[in-house]
Formats: C-alpha cells, sequence, structure tokens
C-alpha cells in the first residue's frame, strides 16, 4: 500500500515540474478599465518575447491598495503591477520594489514631474505608463456670455470672471464645481506655492505655513463668495448633465472627462467646451501629478521578463494605441509630438500643464495625511466655523500626529 | 483543540497585536515593532472620530434595535393571525431581503434615497414635504441606514418570531377567551408573556448584530457626510486596512469586544431579574 501512494505522490510530483522549453509567466496586475484594455496589447508582446507569456489579472480600483498589501504581507505578489504613483513611495518603503536599471527606459524623455513621483531618495522604482493632471474644463459660451473671450491665466483674472458669472445666473448657477470629497483641487493650488507640505525631512506638517494658507483662504474664498456650491461629488447625480445645463462653468478634472464629455454632452455643446491650464497665483503655474506607474516587484523570479513587458508598454508606438484605447495621457514628451495627440484641441492643455506638475510629498503616509486634510476643510467649508488658522493648525496637528512613527524611525537611524 | 487553534488563537494574537504599534514600517521589517502598552487605547480615548463612531453606533444600536424587534414581531403576528391570506407568499416576500445580497439591494436603495429622482423623496413630495438629501446631509443620512438595515434584516427575527408563535398551545388562547379578553388583552397576556424567552433570545442577538454596523455604511456612504455615518467597525476597518495600523485597530476590536460582552451580560441581568420577580 505504502509503496503505490509513495509512486503516486512521485508521479504527481513529476508531473507538476515543466519540461524545458515551456514559455516564462509573468502575472501582471492592472485595474479597472487599464486592466481591460491592456489585454489587447499583450498578444503582440508575446509575439516579440517568444519565451514569455503574461498573465493580466483585472483589481477593481476601489479594492487594488488593499488587495496588493495583503498580497505583500502573504507573499502572494505577482511580477508585474499598475501602481498608482502616490502609492509608490508606501511600496518603496516596504521594499518591495526593484529599482529600475538605467537601460530599460529613457529618463529624459519623460515629463519631469511625472517621472520625479517615481523617485524615491533618488532611486527610481517604477516607469510612468499614464500621466494624470487636473486642469480647468470650462464652458466657453457661458465665459463669452458674461464677457470673456478667454479662460484666466491668474487667480485674480479667474475670481473676476467667477464673478461675472455670478451676476448674471440665477441662484442654481455657479461659477465652478470643486467637489468637497476630492482632494486634489485644493492640493493643486497648494502645490503652487514656494513652501512644502510637509517640513523637518517629511516628519511634520507644513500646513500652518503663510504659503498654505494663501491656497486655502482663495479655496474657501469660493464657497464663501458662492462661486462653487459645498457639496460633494456622490451629491451631484450627474456631472455631464448639470454641465450641460449650465449650472457651472468651471471644472477642476483630470484626462479622462475628456472622453466623458465627448461621449455624454449633446452634441449641440460639444463645439463649447474647452479645457485650459490650471490658473496661478501670479500666471499658469503647478498641477498635481498623478497617474499611474509600472512596477516589478522585488521577490518576483522573473525580473528579466517582467522588466521585458514593461519596456515594451513603454514604447511609444504602444503608449499612443494604449491612448487611442482608453483615453489615458501618454507620459512621454515624444508620443506628444505624434500627429494623434497634436490634433487633439482637448489634450492640448494637457500638454502644457504636464510641464508644469509637482509631486506631492513622498512619504508612505501621504494618502492618509491628504484624506485628513480634505475632511478638516469639507467640516471648515460646511460650517463648523473653524478659521483659516484653525483648519491650517488642526491639519497640522493630524499630520503630525500620523508622522509620529517616521520621526521615530529617522531618530533611530541617526544614533547607531 | 480546533476551538483553541482556530478561535483563541486569533484572539489572542490580536490582543498582543493592540499593545504594539504594528504598522506598514512593521510589515517591512519586523524591527521597527514598538512595544507600545496602552498607549493605543489611551490614544482612542483620546480620538473625537472614535466617540463619534461610537455614539453612531450606539445611535444605530438605540433605535435600530428596538425598531427591527417591533417590524419583526408585527410581521409575525399579521402572519400568524387566522385572517391572514397567502401566508406562504408573504413569509416568502417579508424574508427575501434577509437572503439577497446586500451590495445588490443597496444599490437599489440608494436609487430610492436619491435627492432629486428618488421614489421616496417622490413620496415626501406627494405629502406636501419638502424632499430629504437622505444621504448627503449629515443629519439624515444615519436614519437612512438605519431604515435600510432594518428592511433588510427583520426577516429573520421574524421567522424566529413566528416558530415562538406557533409553540403557543392553543388552549392558552381558548381559556382566555371563555374569560372573556379581548384580542387586545390576549395579546399582552398570553402572548407575550410566552414569548419573553424568545424576545430575549433576539434582542441579544439583534444587539450583538447591530453592534457590528459595517456593511451599510460601507457600501451606503463610505463613512460620509463629514463621517456622520462612521460605525466604530467601520473606523476600525479604515484604521486596520486602509492604513495598515493593524495594533490601532486591535485596541478598537478589543473596546467593542468589552462594551458588546457587557451590554449583553446587562440584558441576561435584566431579563434574570424580571424572571425572579
Amino acid at each position: 500500500m505504502r509503496i503505490i501512494l509513495t509512486l503516486v505522490v512521485a508521479w504527481i510530483v513529476a508531473g507538476c515540474q515543466e519540461p524545458p522549453g515551456n514559455p516564462t509567466v509573468v502575472q501582471f496586475w492592472a485595474m479597472g478599465r487599464e486592466g481591460e484594455v491592456v489585454r489587447e496589447l499583450i498578444p503582440d508582446f508575446e509575439r516579440a518575447h517568444p519565451g514569455i507569456r503574461a498573465e493580466v489579472q483585472q483589481l477593481p480600483w476601489s479594492a487594488a491598495h488593499q488587495k496588493l498589501l495583503t498580497a505583500f504581507a502573504g507573499d502572494a505578489l505577482p511580477d508585474v503591477a499598475q501602481l498608482g504613483n502616490t502609492w509608490l513611495p508606501e511600496f518603496a518603503a516596504l521594499h518591495a520594489l526593484d529599482p529600475v536599471e538605467p537601460s530599460v527606459v529613457d529618463a529624459s524623455d519623460y515629463f519631469p514631474g511625472i517621472w520625479q513621483t517615481n523617485v524615491v531618495d533618488q532611486t527610481a522604482y517604477g516607469v510612468p505608463w499614464y500621466v494624470d493632471t487636473r486642469l480647468l474644463f470650462y464652458r466657453s459660451d457661458l465665459l463669452a456670455a458674461a464677457g470673456h473671450e478667454r479662460p484666466p491665466t491668474t487667480w485674480g483674472e479667474w475670481t473676476d470672471m467667477l464673478r461675472a458669472i455670478k451676476r448674471r445666473g440665477g441662484p442654481h448657477r455657479y461659477g465652478a464645481l470643486l467637489p468637497l470629497n476630492e482632494y486634489e483641487p485644493l492640493l493643486a493650488l497648494a502645490l503652487q506655492q514656494e513652501a512644502p507640505l510637509l517640513r523637518d525631512g517629511d516628519t511634520r506638517g507644513n500646513f500652518r505655513s503663510e504659503d498654505f494658507k494663501r491656497a486655502l483662504r482663495f479655496y474657501r474664498d469660493m464657497f464663501d463668495n458662492g462661486f462653487a456650491p459645498a457639496t460633494n461629488a456622490n451629491q451631484i447625480s450627474n456631472v455631464w448633465d448639470e454641465f450641460a445645463r449650465g449650472s457651472f462653468t468651471f471644472y477642476i478634472t483630470g484626462p479622462w472627462s475628456i472622453g466623458e464629455f465627448k461621449r455624454r454632452l449633446p452634441a449641440s455643446l460639444q463645439a463649447s467646451w474647452m479645457t485650459a491650464p490650471l490658473p496661478g497665483p501670479a500666471g499658469p503655474s503647478y498641477s498635481v501629478a498623478g497617474g499611474s506607474s509600472l512596477v516589478v516587484f522585488s521577490d518576483s523570479p522573473r525580473k528579466k521578463a517582467a522588466w521585458q513587458l514593461v519596456q515594451y508598454l513603454s514604447q511609444r508606438e504602444v503608449q499612443l494605441r494604449f491612448h487611442t484605447l482608453t483615453g489615458n495621457l501618454p507620459p512621454r514628451r515624444s508620443a506628444w509630438n505624434d500627429e494623434r495627440l497634436r490634433s487633439d484641441v482637448h489634450a492640448r492643455a494637457f500638454r502644457d500643464q504636464l510641464e508644469r506638475v509637482k509631486p506631492a510629498s513622498k512619504v508612505p503616509e501621504w494618502e492618509r495625511i491628504a484624506t485628513d486634510m480634505q475632511l478638516v476643510v469639507e467640516h471648515m467649508v460646511q460650517g463648523s466655523g473653524l478659521t483659516i488658522d484653525e483648519a491650517a493648525a488642526e491639519i497640522d496637528r493630524r499630520a503630525d500626529r500620523i508622522l509620529e512613527k517616521r520621526r521615530w524611525l529617522l531618530a533611530r537611524k541617526e544614533q547607531p | 483543540m480546533v476551538i483553541a487553534v482556530f478561535f483563541f488563537l486569533p484572539v489572542l494574537a490580536g490582543f498582543a497585536l493592540s499593545f504594539t504599534d504594528f504598522d506598514i514600517y512593521a510589515l517591512a521589517d519586523l524591527g521597527n515593532l514598538r512595544f507600545v502598552g496602552l498607549a493605543n487605547y489611551v490614544e482612542l480615548l483620546q480620538t473625537p472620530l472614535f466617540w463619534k463612531a461610537l455614539g453612531n453606533t450606539l445611535y444605530f444600536v438605540g433605535v435600530g434595535v428596538p425598531l427591527s424587534i417591533a417590524a419583526s414581531l408585527g410581521a409575525a403576528l399579521l402572519l400568524n393571525s387566522r385572517l391572514a391570506r397567502f401566508r406562504p407568499f408573504f413569509r416568502v416576500a417579508l424574508f427575501a431581503p434577509v437572503v439577497t445580497t446586500l451590495v445588490a439591494v443597496a444599490i437599489v436603495w440608494r436609487y430610492l434615497l436619491h435627492t432629486k429622482s428618488g421614489l421616496i423623496n417622490y413620496g415626501l413630495e406627494s405629502l406636501g414635504l419638502a424632499p430629504i438629501d437622505w444621504l448627503g446631509d449629515p443629519h439624515w443620512a444615519m436614519p437612512a441606514i438605519i431604515l435600510f438595515a432594518v428592511w433588510k434584516n427583520f426577516g429573520y427575527n421574524m421567522i424566529i418570531f413566528l416558530a415562538g408563535l406557533q409553540s403557543i398551545p392553543e388552549e392558552l388562547y381558548e381559556a382566555a377567551r371563555i374569560d372573556g379578553a379581548s384580542s387586545w388583552q390576549q395579546l399582552r397576556h398570553v402572548t407575550l408573556p410566552s414569548l419573553a424567552p424568545v424576545v430575549l433570545l433576539v434582542s441579544v442577538l439583534t444587539m450583538a448584530g447591530y453592534f457590528q454596523l459595517f456593511a451599510e455604511p460601507y457600501v451606503m456612504t463610505q463613512g460620509g457626510p463629514l463621517q456622520s455615518t462612521v460605525s466604530v467597525l467601520y473606523f476600525m476597518y479604515e484604521e486596520g486596512f486602509k492604513w495598515w495600523n493593524l495594533g490601532f485597530a486591535s485596541a478598537i476590536a478589543f473596546v467593542l469586544f468589552v462594551l458588546m460582552f457587557v451590554v449583553t451580560m446587562l440584558q441576561l441581568y435584566v431579563a434574570r431579574l424580571r424572571e425572579t420577580s
């Protein structure tokens, strides 16, 4: 009996061993729409690399971060993954990422602000896959009716326009839509300032600086003056309907909205909306550097094949195909020289803005700090009586608490 | 042995975790783990959001549990009455919410509760009342979630009550009728006293369930607006799995455990007092 059992076990074990010549299988996790679309790009990759097969697994965006961390804790990470670029510092702190070899891609071809989001302590850990920044989408017809022929370039001009729009419209006509449950619009205004958002080697909040308070005051005035409604995005059933109805003239949003606006606005309005770079305190200025990067995990036994996949997906032609399929904007300048992107009037402002993007603070705790910033500001705008100074102090207090562990770690590193 | 491995061990591990600051840095390298003693508990008691979450949870338990018991008892009485018709149909219809997927019905409810196009506001408007921003107004978000949770769960208790009602001997009612008791008196003096043990069971179960409010705010509001629907368990989830502060999250779990334990003991104590008096 035992002999038979041993034989069966031996046979099963032998069956599991891969005979030589089988392809290397690269596991690739991608999120949401990207995960769906990237499958179409894989056959060409496999044709070019006969020894490698790529298996794509699609994760929903809402669960992706958690799933990746859980996979890290359970040693179940794939070889390659798409990573939101604000998550990158966190995974770098976990030592989960393989550094990018300079030979993989030409870093100088990328928009510098976007490339910087992948660099932690002078080492690049990811390759930007597509970029995402926020700027103005606006109704040119409503703006013209309010007496302005071109979009604003400074905060002052913008305020004048918002005032002119408000003067024309009724009670339900607002100048701008700034959803209170998104921190990106305020973050973009804050990044336009000199002072960084964290200080002392990113171990304490710097939200009490005059610079941040200036951005916060400008943001708050939008609501206090009635330029923007104090609502969050969930309360607005359909942003495109409201935009078409003229409920607001300006909307700070990202590249995915180009496709949505083309699809969902009625044909009669298609000529009446446009994009423009974000106005700054004194002329065109910075916005947030968002987007996704491709990373290879340091525990992967198939790093060479994994980087080949990243290299393939970073090719100019592949990025343009990816852009046509998803509407996501390519991070390489050379891809933007292509006719398809140059002739897209709505993408033009993005090209301009991408030269002026700044990464947010690159600490693993950043996402949480930004979330707390948004919560405090939401309370402030919806009337809890917080003044600008109190709100700034409260954000600092929360940021300092969140960063406590980081201070301890750095202090320990300094005294061996 | 199996219970020891699969129940007590994780509980003890969680308890031990609550005295550390286990987070993503510790996940990367166990050398970054600190033993912090009671600091997590001290910090928890100083966190305003914890008190708010506790308040929300108690609000949910305080309003939701009586509502749920009343609704399920009412439904059970109706189904059990001799006047009722199509009993099997109604039994299935009222039990259906319990077995449907929460996420699926939450989507339907989000439409019903919608400010501009929701059926509920449409009804309010036809009564001449102003529409309510159910899920967007911090004051109305909790009532909306209670409404949803009661609707979703009352069928379960209804089945238990129905079984309890059917085990009351018919002779008791006959005797009451001979004594000239009205149907209200029958309910007060026969039905409810006979149901007392079932009511206790149901209230302990429902209370324990309602203290663990999580899925409803998770799918309906994500804790918003203005964190007005954050429950203790939702707070724990965010700390533990969104921000990976596992030590702190374990402390929250233990505080919730102690709270539920005390409340259940209190319920049993009150029930025993009643029995002896």
